[in-house]
C-alpha cells in the first residue's frame, strides 16, 4: 500500500511539495514563508486551529441523540444521581468529546512524525504495525482473557497496549540492528511485513474464536469513543503527555530530516537520535490512542495533508496545527457518528474512513 | 463418538425400514420424508428431536449442545465453516442450512440433495418453522402439535403476568465483562424482543426495527429503563459475583431507574438464546425475573 523509496533515490529535486521543507528549495513554500517570521506564523496558526478546536469542543457536548436542557445540567438543586440531563452531559458526552480530542490529536501528530521519519507522504500511524499489534492484543483479550483488569483499564485496552508495544519494539530493533541511523527502507519493509504477519495471526484467532467474540473484535477495530467514564482517558494521559513532550523537540530536526539523512547530518542534526525520538514518541502516542479508542483510521493521513495545504510544509507549524486540527476533526466525526442515525450509532472509524478514503485517493491521483 | 453415531445411524436405518414396511409409501411421501438429516442450525436440531425426528438426524453443527443425544453425533461445521465434504460423505437426503449459506445450497442442489432453508424471524417464525420442518421430515402432525404446545405454554405465562405493571426493560445480550463498552441489546424485532413482551416487559428499544442494537451510553441514559435484564448463553463467573459485578458496572449510570432500584438481573443458559422448542422455558425465566411475585 505504501510507496517505498530508498533514501538514496530521494534527491532534493525529486521531493514533491508535500515533503519539501522550506529550506529544501520548494519555491512556493519559500515564497509563502518569507514575509513573516516563524514566531508570528506559529502564533496565528496555533490561535486559529486552537479556536477551531475550542469551538468544536464547546459545541459537541451540546448536541446529541437526546435533547437535554443546559439549565437542568447545571442545576445544583437536583441530586446528580437523579439528574438525567447532567448524567448525559457529564457521563455520556464529555468523556466522548475529551477522548475524541486526545485520540485525534495523538493520531494526527503521530501521522506527521511518521510521514517525516519515513519520508513518505502516504505513511500513517498504522504503517509500522502498531495498530495490527494492538488489534491482535485486543483480539486475544476478547477471546481468551476477557475478565482480567488492572485499575481503570480492563483487559482489552491493556492487551492492545501490550500488542502495540511488542510490534513497535520488533520494528525498532530491526531498524536499529546495525547501530547507526535507522534505514527508512528497513523500517517500512519491517512495518509492512509485520502488519501482514499480525493480520494473519488475527485471522487465525478469529477463525478459532466463536461468533460473538469475532463480532466484538471486529467492532473494536471499527473504533469507539463511547467510554462512559473519564478513567480510561486519565489512564492514557501519562503516555500521551510523554509523547507530546517528545514531539516538542522534533519539528526543526524533522524539517531537515525530510530532505534526507545525509543532508540533515551535514546541517548538524543528530540523525540517529532524532529518528529514535521520532519513532518512540509517535509509536507511544499511537499505542495510547489505539488502546483508548481502537484503531481509528485515516486521521493520521488526512489531517496532516489537509493542514499542509493550509499552513505549508514547515513542521514547526504542521505538527501543532495537525494535533489541534486532528482533535477537532475527530470530535466532529464522532458527533456525526452519534447523531446521524440516532438512536443507532455509526462506528466512528467508519465516518473517518468514509471521509478519509476519497481524500486519500484524490491525494494519490494528484501526486501522480 | 463413531460407535455412537454408527449405532444411531443403525437405529435410524431400522426405523426407516420398519416405517416403510408398515406403510408402503407412495412416491410423493418418499420425496417429502427425510431419513438422513444433517442440521447446521442448533435451534432446528432441537425442533427435530422435539417432534420425534431425532433418530433421522445423522450429523449436527459444531455449536449444537441440546438435546444431550447430539453429543454423540458427528459435527460438520456451522454457519461460516460448513464442511461440505463431510456433509456429502454422510449421504444425507435433507440438509438444514441457514438461508444465508447460499454456497452450500448451490452445491447441495448440484448433488440433488434437498435443502431446508432457515431464516431467523421472531417467535412467529418459530411456529412457522416448526410446521414447515414437520412437513419436510414427514411428521407434519408432530410439528403442528409442538407449535400448539409452545403457543399454549407462552399463553399461560402471558396470563400469569397479565394486569401487572410492565417495567420498561433493557434486554442486554452482550457486554464487555468489566465495563459498559460493547453493549448489545435487543431491538424491536426478533424472538428475544417477543419473549420479553410475553414475559410482561416493555422493550426500551422497541422502536428500533432491528434484532440487535448497540446503544451509546447517552441513549441508555435517555431511555431510562426500569429493569436491566442481562441474558448470557453461558455464565462466566459465579452467579453472585456476576450480579455484584454487573451492579458495579451499571452503577455508572446512576440516574437510570433500574440502577437506582437495583433491578438488574442476569440470566444464563443456552435455552435463553436459542429460538427453538425451549422458548417457553426462556420466556418463563424472563417472567420470573421481571415479576417474581406472579410465580409465588
Amino acid at each position: 500500500m505504501s510507496r517505498i523509496r530508498a533514501p538514496r533515490f530521494d534527491a532534493p529535486e525529486a521531493l514533491d511539495s508535500v515533503d519539501a521543507p522550506q529550506i529544501g528549495g520548494s519555491r512556493d513554500a519559500v515564497a509563502s514563508a518569507v514575509p513573516r517570521p516563524i514566531r508570528t506564523r506559529l502564533l496565528t496558526t496555533v490561535t486559529g486551529f486552537g479556536l477551531l478546536l475550542l469551538v468544536t469542543c464547546l459545541v459537541a457536548p451540546l448536541i446529541g441523540s437526546s435533547p437535554i436542557s443546559l439549565a437542568r445540567v447545571f442545576d445544583r438543586s437536583i441530586p446528580f444521581s437523579e439528574n438525567v440531563d447532567a448524567q448525559i452531559f457529564f457521563v455520556a458526552r464529555m468523556p466522548r468529546v475529551l477522548a475524541g480530542a486526545v485520540v485525534g490529536a495523538a493520531l494526527a501528530a503521530a501521522g506527521v512524525v511518521f510521514q517525516a521519519l519515513l519520508r513518505n507522504a502516504l505513511a500513517t500511524p498504522f504503517t509500522l504495525g502498531v495498530s495490527a499489534g494492538a488489534s491482535l492484543g485486543a483480539m486475544l483479550a476478547i477471546v481468551f482473557g476477557a475478565t482480567l483488569s488492572a485499575g481503570p483499564l480492563s483487559a482489552v485496552p491493556l492487551a492492545s497496549l501490550a500488542g502495540a508495544g511488542i510490534a513497535a519494539a520488533i520494528v525498532y530493533r530491526l531498524a536499529t540492528m546495525q547501530n547507526r541511523a535507522m534505514s527508512t527502507t528497513v523500517l517500512l519493509l519491517a512495518g509492512v511485513t509485520l502488519n501482514s504477519f499480525f493480520s494473519a495471526l488475527i485471522m487465525f484467532v478469529q477463525y478459532i474464536a466463536d461468533f460473538a467474540q469475532v463480532y466484538r473484535a471486529v467492532r473494536w477495530i471499527m473504533g469507539d469513543l463511547d467510554l462512559g467514564s473519564f478513567d480510561p482517558i486519565v489512564a492514557a494521559l501519562p503516555m500521551l503527555a510523554i509523547s507530546f513532550a517528545m514531539f516538542a523537540w522534533l519539528p526543526s530536526s524533522l524539517n531537515l530530516l525530510s530532505i534526507g539523512a545525509d543532508a540533515a547530518s551535514a546541517r548538524g542534526v543528530d540523525v540517529s537520535r532524532t529518528q529514535r525520538l521520532a519513532f518512540v514518541s509517535a509509536s507511544l502516542a499511537t499505542a495510547a490512542a489505539v488502546s483508548l479508542a481502537g484503531p481509528i483510521g485515516f486521521i493520521g493521513i488526512v489531517v496532516p495533508h489537509l493542514v499542509r495545504l493550509i499552513v505549508g510544509v514547515d513542521h514547526r507549524l504542521v505538527l501543532p496545527a495537525s494535533a489541534l486540527f486532528g482533535a477537532a476533526f475527530l470530535v466532529a466525526c464522532d458527533l456525526a457518528a452519534r447523531t446521524l442515525l440516532a438512536p443507532l450509532e455509526i462506528p466512528v472509524g467508519v465516518i473517518t474512513a468514509m471521509l478519509g478514503g476519497p481524500f486519500f485517493l484524490w491525494l494519490l491521483v494528484r501526486k501522480g | 463418538m463413531a460407535a455412537g453415531s454408527k449405532r444411531l445411524i443403525g437405529v435410524a436405518f431400522v426405523a426407516v425400514i420398519v416405517i416403510c414396511a408398515a406403510r408402503p409409501a407412495t412416491l410423493q411421501e418418499r420425496a417429502t420424508s427425510a431419513t438422513r438429516i444433517v442440521s447446521l442450525v442448533p435451534a432446528l436440531t432441537e425442533m427435530l428431536f422435539a417432534i420425534g425426528a431425532g433418530p433421522q438426524v445423522v450429523a449436527v453443527s459444531s455449536f449444537d449442545e441440546f438435546p444431550p443425544e447430539v453429543k454423540s453425533l458427528p459435527r460438520v461445521g456451522a454457519l461460516l465453516d460448513p464442511d461440505m465434504e463431510r456433509i456429502l460423505a454422510l449421504r444425507p437426503d435433507l440438509v438444514i442450512s441457514y438461508g444465508s449459506q447460499t454456497d452450500i445450497q448451490a452445491q447441495l442442489a448440484r448433488a440433488k440433495i434437498r435443502v431446508f432453508n432457515y431464516r431467523h424471524a421472531g417467535l412467529n417464525g418459530v411456529f412457522a418453522t416448526l410446521k414447515e420442518l414437520g412437513a419436510a421430515v414427514g411428521r407434519p402432525a408432530d410439528g403442528e402439535r409442538l407449535a400448539r404446545e409452545i403457543r399454549s405454554g407462552l399463553d399461560q405465562i402471558q396470563a400469569r403476568v397479565k394486569g401487572r405493571p410492565r417495567p420498561r426493560t433493557l434486554l442486554v445480550f452482550e457486554r464487555d465483562p468489566a465495563s459498559l463498552r460493547g453493549v448489545y441489546v435487543s431491538g424491536g424485532v426478533g424472538f428475544l424482543h417477543d419473549m420479553l413482551g410475553i414475559a410482561g416487559g416493555v422493550n426500551v428499544f422497541a422502536d428500533v426495527t432491528r434484532e440487535s442494537v448497540q446503544p451509546s451510553i447517552e441513549t441508555m441514559l435517555a431511555r431510562a429503563p426500569e429493569f436491566i435484564l442481562e441474558v448470557r448463553a453461558t455464565g462466566m463467573l459465579a452467579p453472585a459475583d456476576d450480579v455484584a459485578q454487573a451492579k458495579r458496572v451499571w452503577g455508572a449510570l446512576a440516574s437510570v431507574p433500574a440502577v437506582r432500584q437495583g433491578h438488574i438481573q442476569i440470566l444464563s443458559g443456552e435455552h435463553l438464546v436459542v429460538p427453538g422448542p425451549r422458548v417457553v422455558q426462556g420466556t418463563e425465566a424472563f417472567a420470573r425475573a421481571l415479576h417474581p411475585e406472579a410465580f409465588k
